[in-house]
């Protein structure tokens, strides 16, 4: 017996009911797993967009119309800036060099086309950009830059898809329209680039601007423009000169940047993370009632015993500790016990659906799991309380004629 | 023995209210038991003895009348203080013995002193009390279920002494026991009313209650005069 004997007896209940206390407790550790596995993995996919989304944060992209800033999808996408009428001069564009500088900026032709390579036909994104900005923007993984105007570099997951080799040839366009096809050969093909805010080239093919134009037309009508910025710090001054010189007296132009695109993220992330944690609240709505119900359980097979220890001198708030500390056993029990566990399931979750356990071991990541303990524990705690206070208020005379 | 009441009624009333009506189980109560006493309480069952004694041992208060133990009005007291007043003053002696199952003979006699004073007992004393109802040795770390029912007694005693209380209260203490065992526990409890401790005992064995000073007969709830 330790000094505080309240405790004691308490452990001592728990040890004299162990199945039914470990049953009881498991609803405890499926709900700190629940919550704390989701909380990890939604934090370690914060993690990873965040950092990835950092890396381009020295882009500014300028699209043509003065929509709401969040127009452009993730990724610039070759399909949805080619609005037939919405472009960026060549004006505007030697404006927007004006403002940026002395900052690179890159002028983007995109299109969304029919390709075919041999018998496989499909549609893709179609960039075209001068040979110096291929240069900036893209590094070849394998084979070399454009040779001529008919070759072409094309995306890592493009070039699975179809199959691609230094030297294949791809014919872009529909065969039954009046522009009827062109044929480029592959020259290299790109490093994986992933998530990136300028342009999405892994799923795409880049071409030189003089082809581009020569098989669209619209010289001088780019898609988008990107800013390549020499320090990171400068967007906002950067951003707002654009503005100043374009946007003066109506939209022309819609800016925006990486910074804005990850709040977005982040926070439709984090909705649906806590979406998911609230789901799986309910598993510990389920434990609480088990909880509750063994406690109960505790409270009317112990009767008589509280009759004794009342009648000995025990005060009611030490009774009703007594039991709390029984639920606060339990709790820890299983939510310490839950809490190993997720970090071993939230790991597993993590490497399987994020691909990468890089952000595991950090802060924000493993906060869930101390987070998730001190959740299950005080579900557990607030379970007992309506049980103990049951107990502390019984009747010391009735309670000792029980059986 | 001397003439100060520690344990005083005036027209002390306990009923009951049950759904099929009230049941009156102490009717105007007076009567007073000195320090250093030793009374026997008889009557026929259900006539209000248990009540009587529960009302003394402050596990319950009186429905209308004025109930003093060691001067104290039991009937002004809140739940705590009540509870208080079993730690200290009262050792209350159950037919059931009514140890706590999940501690040990020691534990059970310890129990008390750590409620009162919030530490574990370095002074020796439940070992003491035990020697003196004749327990020592291994049978101190059994649990009360592995012991005699008369062994279970001493324990109990040995329980309701170690906050060295004023009063011990019995309820039928030998109504469990056997006539040798009873002898045994009777003769414990003479022995602690010589050394001063008021006694009072609830009894249907007249045998019993020729060991106290004075018998107490109620009837109806009502002391027989
Ligand atoms: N908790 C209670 N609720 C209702 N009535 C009660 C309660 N306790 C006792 N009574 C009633 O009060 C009366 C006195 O009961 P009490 O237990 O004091 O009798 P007793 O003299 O101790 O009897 P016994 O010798 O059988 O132990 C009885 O009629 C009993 O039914
Ligand atoms: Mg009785």
């Amino acid at each position: 017996m330790t000094q505080n004997v309240i405790f004691d007896l308490s452990v001592r209940n728990v040890r004299r009911h162990f199945l039914r206390s470990i049953l009881a407790a498991i609803g405890i550790v499926i709900g700190v797993i629940a919550i704390t596995s989701i909380g990890i993995m939604g934090a370690n996919l914060t993690l990873s967009v965040t950092e990835t989304l950092s890396a381009n944060s020295d882009t500014i992209k300028v699209s043509p119309g003065g929509g709401p800033s969040s127009g452009g999808g993730f990724g610039g996408g070759g399909g949805s800036g080619n609005d037939e009428d919405e472009y960026i001069s060549e004006d505007q564009f030697r404006d927007i060099v004006q403002a940026a500088s002395p900052n690179t900026v890159i002028p983007v032709y995109s299109e969304s086309d029919t390709i075919t390579v041999g018998d496989l036909e499909g549609r893709a994104a179609i960039y075209g950009l001068d040979d110096t900005d291929i240069t900036t923007l893209i590094t070849v993984a394998n084979g070399t830059y454009l040779k001529s105007t008919s070759t072409a570099l094309v995306g890592p997951t493009l070039a699975e898809r179809y199959d691609l080799k230094i030297g294949s040839r791809i014919k872009i366009g529909d065969e039954d329209s009046d522009e009827g096809t062109s044929t480029v050969r592959v020259a290299g093909i790109i490093e994986e680039r992933g998530m990136t805010y300028d342009i999405s080239t892994d799923n795409a093919i880049v071409v030189s601007d003089r082809w581009f134009t020569s098989v669209y037309g619209n010289e001088g009508e780019y898609d988008e423009v990107i800013v390549k910025l020499n320090d990171i710090n400068d967007v906002d001054e950067v951003e707002e000169a654009i503005d100043n010189q374009l946007n003066r007296r109506e939209d022309e132009v819609t800016i925006s940047d990486a910074s804005r695109m990850l709040d977005s993220i982040t926070s439709s992330l984090s909705m649906i993370i806590y979406m998911m944690m609230g789901i799986g609240a309910i598993s510990l709505l389920v434990a609480a009632v088990s909880i509750f119900n063994v406690m109960m359980m505790s409270v009317t097979e112990r009767t008589r015993e509280i009759g004794i220890l009342r009648s000995i001198g025990t005060r009611r708030s030490v009774v009703r500790r007594m039991f709390l500390y029984e639920a606060f056993i339990l709790g820890v029990i299983g939510a310490v016990i839950g809490g190993i566990l997720s970090v071993i399931i939230g790991y597993t979750v993590v490497l399987v659906m994020i691909g990468t356990t890089a952000y595991f071991f950090t802060f924000d990541s493993l906060i869930y799991v101390p987070y998730g303990i001190a959740v299950g524990i005080a579900v557990c705690v607030l379970s007992g309380v309506y049980p103990a206070w049951k107990a502390a208020d019984l009747d010391p005379i009735q309670a000792l004629a029980a059986e | 023995m001397s003439s100060v009441p520690v344990i005083s009624l005036r027209d002390v009333t306990k009923v009951y209210s049950l759904p099929a009506g009230d049941v009156v189980a102490l009717d105007h109560v007076s009567l007073d038991i000195m320090e250093g006493e030793f009374v026997a309480i008889m009557g026929p069952s259900g006539s209000g003895k248990t009540t009587l004694l529960n009302q003394i041992g402050s596990l319950d208060v009186p429905t209308s009348g004025d109930l003093f133990i060691a001067g104290k009005n039991i009937g002004e007291m809140n739940d705590d203080e009540l509870t208080d007043m079993r730690r200290d003053t009262i050792g209350y002696i159950f037919q059931k013995f009514n140890l706590i199952p999940l501690l040990t003979v020691y534990e059970n006699v310890e129990y008390p002193l750590i409620l009162k004073y919030g530490k574990r007992d370095t002074t020796g004393r439940p070992i003491e009390l035990l020697k003196m109802v004749g327990l020592e040795g291994p049978m101190l770390e059994h649990k009360p279920t592995e012991i005699s029912g008369g062994q279970q007694q001493r324990v109990a005693i040995a329980r309701a002494l170690v906050n060295d209380p004023k009063i011990l209260l019995c309820d039928e203490p030998t109504g469990n026991l056997d006539t040798k065992t009873s002898k045994q526990i009777m003769d414990i409890l003479t022995d602690l009313n010589r050394q001063g401790r008021t006694i009072v005992m609830v009894t249907h064995d007249p045998e019993t209650a020729t060991y106290a000073h004075r018998t107490i007969v109620i009837r109806d709830g009502r002391v027989d005069p």
